[in-house]
């Protein structure tokens, strides 16, 4: 079927670049901020001021202009936290996404390009990771070895690659088929500069697909390893570790929550929405 | 049907050996296991006491060996906090985290596969675009967060439900609901592109031929064919949230299995955290194993 034709209806043109532009947008606007947190912060994430505590956001009621959306229980600015939370969750998701990316690909890619025993390995280390549990298994890892960025990094590339693994082998044995392919072959080219320049180049787009979706997992995984105490440890600004923080205060007081929460959400979001305009890039409209 | 069974039964078998020694080697990973169980204030003398009171002087494939062939018989071994057996700490929670599941995979169920039938039999419309955007909105949202503002304002402002703790029914209505957020997505679309698919079908276009209701037709003939990758899925995600429960459990003081094991993460009791990493693995493979073998009795082309 011709699923690719409604990709370019003018019904659906909008909708789907719509969201696709919706990604863009937010997840550019974000790397922006996470890349000029320093600069864009009206204080230090980390200056505590015991006389201005829970100071409410600038639209409430006894909001201060000079902090914009108030103060946490230490008195210390929100947004400044919050922007610097932002650049810790993005760092995050790309360092993840990175690790878990070379780990996956090169499995995935192995497997589906020379099939056989080979690819029943890879199948079979696939199917251990996903029987793993994914958050116990982090929270154990960061609890022994100590929580720092790069223990979650870390961490969390090691046990998020199975996605990429799985897209990376069925992508590469379609691949592995064609022509130019055997062509490279005859030509004499080795092993590692078929899989890198002829497979790779052809299966990047799926590639790229599963790697905003891990972003959005990792980051909402730190988020919740935070708020659980055991993911980047305080005073570090950290979007869960702020919620976790809040969490006391948000029966009086429900914006402590709401801010951070809509941050993490408007971002995990914006992932989400690239991730889905480009997939129905990579398949040509079709939506799985 | 046999040989089937039999070569799927032998991978989740290893599967079941790897999972036991990453939840062994896992508690390992500390270096010296000792010192992080005598604690920050410990004296070289007390590590050492430590080290040969928990047999941890031992070379580890041992220590691995005897742990294991404990295991199979069913000791857990004990937890070094409250000093009794770890099967019967877990099986007093594992109930409460198996119905926190089965009702979150529940609710789960009840909301995505009619959303899904619905996005499909409409495709394309605003009506398939705004079920589309729902999944992607769910897939975004933190489970914790949402949790926190549903106990702000249903648990405390409008007092409809209880805030924590399980001791009443309806101690299940919030966390089952925040549990079943993180399945909708991948449930929801894989009804819709299974429908989809079985929508354009022949066999479908027979059935609309020979006069059938739309209801029979999107019913009967579409949504069995759609049905067996979601059942899959299904089992997927009831292992993942299960494990997935360890966040809703401290959230709302449910003490299940998560809190458990968050418990003992805290309190460095290795036993019982190895225990229940080990625990949820099994389930996990039991239950892609199970469904396999379900969707190879629907389906005898999956017999390979």
């Amino acid at each position: 079927m011709m699923r690719s034709l409604t990709l370019w209806s003018p019904n659906d043109f909008n909708f789907r670049h719509l969201s696709l532009g919706l990604g863009i947008l937010i997840v550019g606007g974000i790397s922006l901020i996470a890349l000029f947190a320093p600069l864009l912060s009206p204080h230090d994430p980390y200056l505590q001021n015991l006389g201005q505590r829970m100071v409410p956001p600038f639209w409430m009621e006894g909001g201060m202009p000079a902090h914009l959306l108030g103060t946490d229980q230490l008195g210390r600015d929100y947004l400044s936290r919050l922007l610097y939370g932002v650049r810790v969750s993005m760092m995050i998701g790309t360092l993840t996404v990175i690790t878990s990316g070379l780990i996956g690909i090169t499995l995935g890619m192995v497997g589906g390009f020379f099939g056989g025993r080979m690819d029943s390995f890879v199948m079979f280390v696939i199917t251990c990771r996903l029987s793993i549990p994914l958050i116990l298994v982090a929270l154990t890892v960061v609890a022994l070895v100590g929580n720092s960025l790069t223990v979650i990094i870390l961490t969390l590339g090691l046990l998020l690659w199975e996605r990429f693994a799985v897209v990376a082998r069925t992508t590469t044995m379609q691949v592995a088929r064609r022509e130019y392919v055997d062509a490279a072959r005859a030509a004499g080219a080795s092993l590692p500069s078929i899989l890198a320049r002829e497979v790779l180049p052809n299966i990047l787009p799926h590639l790229v697909v599963v790697a905003t979706l891990e972003m959005a997992i990792a980051i909402l995984l730190e988020a919740a390893l935070s708020f659980l105490g055991l993911g980047i440890p305080a005073p570090q600004p950290s979007l869960g570790l702020m919620i976790s923080e809040a969490r006391d205060f948000m029966f009086f007081t429900p914006w402590v929550i709401m801010v951070p929460g809509m941050a993490l959400f408007v971002l995990v979001l914006g992932i989400n929405l690239l991730g889905d305009g480009l997939r129905d890039m990579a398949t040509g409209g079709r939506n799985p | 049907m046999l040989r089937f069974l039999l070569r799927r039964s032998m991978l989740a078998l290893l599967v079941c050996l790897v999972v036991v020694g990453v939840s062994f080697s896992l508690t390992r990973l500390s270096g010296d296991l000792a010192i992080s169980i005598a604690g920050p204030n410990a004296t070289a003398d007390d590590i050492e006491t430590v080290r040969k009171g928990y047999g941890l002087d031992r070379p580890v494939l041992i220590q691995f060996g005897e742990w294991a062939f404990k295991a199979l018989q069913g000791d857990l071994g004990e937890s070094y906090f409250y000093h009794t057996p770890v099967v019967t700490l877990i099986a007093e929670r594992l109930p409460t985290t198996l119905k926190l599941g089965l009702i979150g995979l529940v609710i789960a169920i009840a909301i995505a596969i009619p959303l899904g039938i619905l996005a499909a039999m409409r495709e394309g419309t605003p009506a398939d675009r705004c079920i589309t955007m729902v999944a992607l909105v769910g897939q975004a949202l933190p489970s914790f967060w949402i949790a926190l503002l549903m106990i702000t304002w249903v648990g405390v402002h409008m007092r409809l439900l209880p805030i924590s703790g399980v001791s009443e029914w309806q101690g299940y209505v919030m966390p089952g609901i925040v549990l079943a957020f993180s399945a909708i997505p991948a449930l929801l679309r894989l009804t819709r592109s299974g429908m989809i698919d079985a929508l354009a079908s022949d066999y479908v276009r027979t059935a609309r031929a020979k006069g059938l209701l739309q209801t029979s037709v999107v019913l009967k003939h579409a949504l069995r064919n759609a049905a067996m990758p979601v059942v899959s899925i299904a089992a997927v995600q009831l292992g993942f949230m299960l494990s997935g429960s360890i966040i809703i459990e401290t959230v709302f003081a449910i003490h299940g299995l998560g809190f458990l094991a968050w418990d003992a993460i805290n309190k460095n009791d290795f036993p019982v955290v190895q225990a229940v990493v080990m625990l949820l693995a099994l389930i996990f493979i039991a239950l892609t194993l199970l469904s396999d073998i379900v969707n190879a009795l629907l389906d005898p082309r999956l017999r390979t």
